[in-house]
């Protein structure tokens, strides 16, 4: 185990947490602990890293089809509901035209079909994200304080059957990381 | 400044910098904090202190207008939609700038719009805010306003889906949901930010709750790109889709000047224009008020002014062509209400549109005006007032003089009605103060992402995947 290694937080071993200085390093060694095998790591890093998800072999984001299947049902639901009050809950006669004209229907139908896309990406996001998550263990660091400003980071946890503690910071290490710390919590 | 900006190009791109004065991501942060943690600048309380007076007034506005009715203000038959409905319209414009800039600009890939997209989004917010107020208190007696809801009520009546005011209801309405949640998810990351900077516990709470935890993981920015990629792709119908049910009110009457197939893309035209003017008028402020020159800089306000231009000639393209068809069509009253348009008691008000909105932005055809700052600034306050005239033409001198001669009148407005319109300039304003001491004025982490050294990483390290399945690639 280097010298350098600090520890934050208390409790059990939660992981290591590497530091990188640039995005290029951070894809680089992105790559290694990929390659490494590892399932339960993460990146961390102030913006969208360009390409990262290749480097870190992640599979294709689902929240498009959580948009897609709340899209269509917003729009169902809206035309459900015209549908519903013109022909069964108050049905009048207006301007001569049929009870069901869904002609005129199709703008509500079309924002409501807005309206359920828009949730769907936002719960999609948060729920694929596992947000809201107010407490974290990496939070317990202070050098993660700078993954919000101009710091790069690798997560690898403890619960990872690869994980190693010298290990797995001897591949931080040698990935290129400026800085390796401990982190305990849960 | 200006021949910096536009000759100082990048040798592989060709294209100019984006932000100026190579600044490090963390200088990034300083600055774009810099306003929400310092003091804020006496110029700041005096905005809000005039913002504020002025909100004032319109809670007096409208709480005469609730207990007189809408009798103190000047709409009569035959002008019974005036300056509330003009300023809803006006309002709802101002917001599509926000939008386009948010979405249209990111899936056309403008990355120049990170500078002002967050600043452009949250006045749509606000712009869409002041819109609603009209119809809500234009209604007469706003405590039965849950009737345009469809709502069980002991009545058992339901809303008649068949009227474009109906659409008007869903459409607006859930653009601003659409909008508030598009700029939320946008601000998550910048939340974040600020938690972590936060110099006391109440801050980081504050902004911690909000920020949802966000850990900047790439795990996270994974589903939150492809969030955000498919909320710009709903934002887009939807914004042209707004203006057009706006339209809708108008052209599926059967009135002269308004019964006509232009108007819903004449009114997204209009309103994109609008809406830029407003965001220059608020820009160009800020940028100096805050020290943000660098990063809003006279690129930005070069793009702003191209499109300004652009939409500006389609507005005066569809003023021409609602003129012809007028005369073409051979209908006798449609040529009427456009001969009164222009030569009518209201001249004075047409006129003043067409020199504001098709005159003004001709100026733009030349850089050296599409980049300097107090033009630009007169120019869109012109612009503000030429599409405030607009749609003040298009309601007024087409009810004003109907079929009936008997009708005719001539529609002034009161005191309340410039103290509802001054009110909700307010509203606006006072919010966006607000907005700029509270929250991050420009998109932090999409400015970083659009520095130099975010990029060309995959260039020098992964040539083996194709570009295609940068999305899909797998384990």
């Amino acid at each position: 185990m280097s010298a350098a290694t600090t520890t934050a937080g208390s409790g059990p071993l939660w992981g290591v947490l590497g530091e990188f200085d640039s995005p290029a390093a951070l894809y680089r060694a992105a790559e290694r602990v990929r390659d490494a095998g590892f399932e339960r790591w993460d990146t961390h890093s102030p913006f969208p890293v360009h390409g990262l998800e290749r480097a870190m072999g992640l599979k294709r984001s689902r929240v498009p089809i959580v948009v897609l299947a709340l899209g269509l049902a917003g729009a169902a639901a809206g035309m459900g509901l015209q549908w519903w009050v013109s022909t069964r809950a108050y049905p009048l006669v207006v301007s001569g035209k049929p009870f069901f004209s869904w002609p005129a229907f199709v703008p509500i139908m079309f924002e409501c079909g807005v309206l359920g896309g828009a949730a769907g990406a936002v719960l999609g996001f948060l729920g694929l994200s596992r947000l809201p998550q107010h407490h974290h263990p990496l939070f317990e660091s202070k050098r993660f304080e700078r993954v919000t400003d101009d710091r790069f980071f690798i997560s690898i946890e403890a619960a990872d059957p690869r994980f190693d503690k010298s290990g797995t910071i001897q591949l931080l290490e040698r990935a290129g990381a400026v800085a390796v710390e401990l982190v305990e919590g849960a | 400044m200006a021949e910096a900006v536009l000759h100082d190009v990048d040798p592989i791109d060709r294209r100019p910098p984006l932000i100026l004065g190579e600044p490090d991501f963390h200088g990034i942060t300083e600055a774009v904090a810099r306003p929400i943690e310092w003091k804020p600048p006496l110029g700041w309380w005096i905005v809000l202190g005039i913002s504020l007076s002025m909100l004032a007034l319109l809670g007096v506005a409208v709480a005469w207008l609730f207990w007189e009715g809408i009798g103190v203000w000047g709409n009569q038959i035959p002008v019974a939609w005036a300056w509330d409905i003009t300023n809803f319209v006006f309002w709802v414009g101002i917001g599509h700038a926000g939008t386009l800039i948010s979405a249209v600009l990111f899936l056309v890939r403008q990355r120049w719009r990170t500078s002002i997209n967050r600043a452009a989004e949250a006045m749509t917010l606000f712009a869409v805010a002041c819109a609603l107020l009209f119809p809500t208190i234009h209604t007469g007696r706003p405590w039965l306003d849950y009737w345009m809801m469809p709502v069980p009520n002991q009545m058992a009546m339901w809303p008649q889906f068949r009227s474009p005011l109906m659409w008007d209801v869903f459409a607006v309405s859930i653009y601003g949901t659409v909008s508030l949640i598009f700029w939320y998810v946008g601000l998550i990351p910048d939340l974040a930010t600020m938690r972590d900077r936060a110099k006391t516990p109440k801050q980081a709470q504050l902004y911690g709750i909000f920020a949802l935890g966000w850990r900047g993981s790439h795990r996270q920015w994974h589903h939150y790109e492809r969030a955000y990629l498919l909320l710009a792709g709903l934002a887009t119908p939807l914004v042209l889709s707004v203006h057009s049910v706006v339209s809708f009110d108008f052209a599926t009457s059967q009135l002269p000047g308004w019964h006509t197939t232009i108007f819903p893309p004449y009114f997204v035209a209009g309103a994109i224009f609008s809406g830029l003017a407003m965001v220059i008028t608020l820009m160009s402020i800020s940028r100096v008020a805050f020290k943000m020159e660098h990063i809003i800089n006279l690129l930005h306000f070069d793009r702003m002014a191209r499109l300004i231009l652009a939409t500006g000639s389609i507005v005066g393209y569809a003023y021409a062509t609602e003129f012809f068809v007028a005369w073409y069509s051979g209908n006798l009253y449609e040529f009427f209400a456009f001969r009164n348009r222009a030569m009518g008691p209201y001249a004075w008000a047409y006129w003043t549109m067409v020199s504001c909105n098709v005159v003004v932005p001709q100026i733009f055809w030349f850089r050296k005006l599409r980049v300097h700052i107090p033009t630009l600034f007169i120019a869109s306050i012109f612009i503000n007032i030429g599409m405030w005239f607009e749609r003040f033409v298009i309601i007024v001198t087409s009810l004003h003089r109907d079929f009936m001669p008997a009708n005719w009148d001539y529609f002034r407005p009161t005191i309340w009605d410039i103290s509802t319109l001054i009110g909700s300039f307010g509203l606006f304003f006072t919010l966006f103060t607000l907005f700029v001491r509270f929250l991050p004025m420009v998109a932090i982490a999409e400015v970083k992402g659009v520095l130099p050294q975010a990029h060309a990483i995959p260039h020098e390290t992964s040539p083996s995947v194709p570009y295609r399945q940068e999305e899909g690639a797998r384990a």
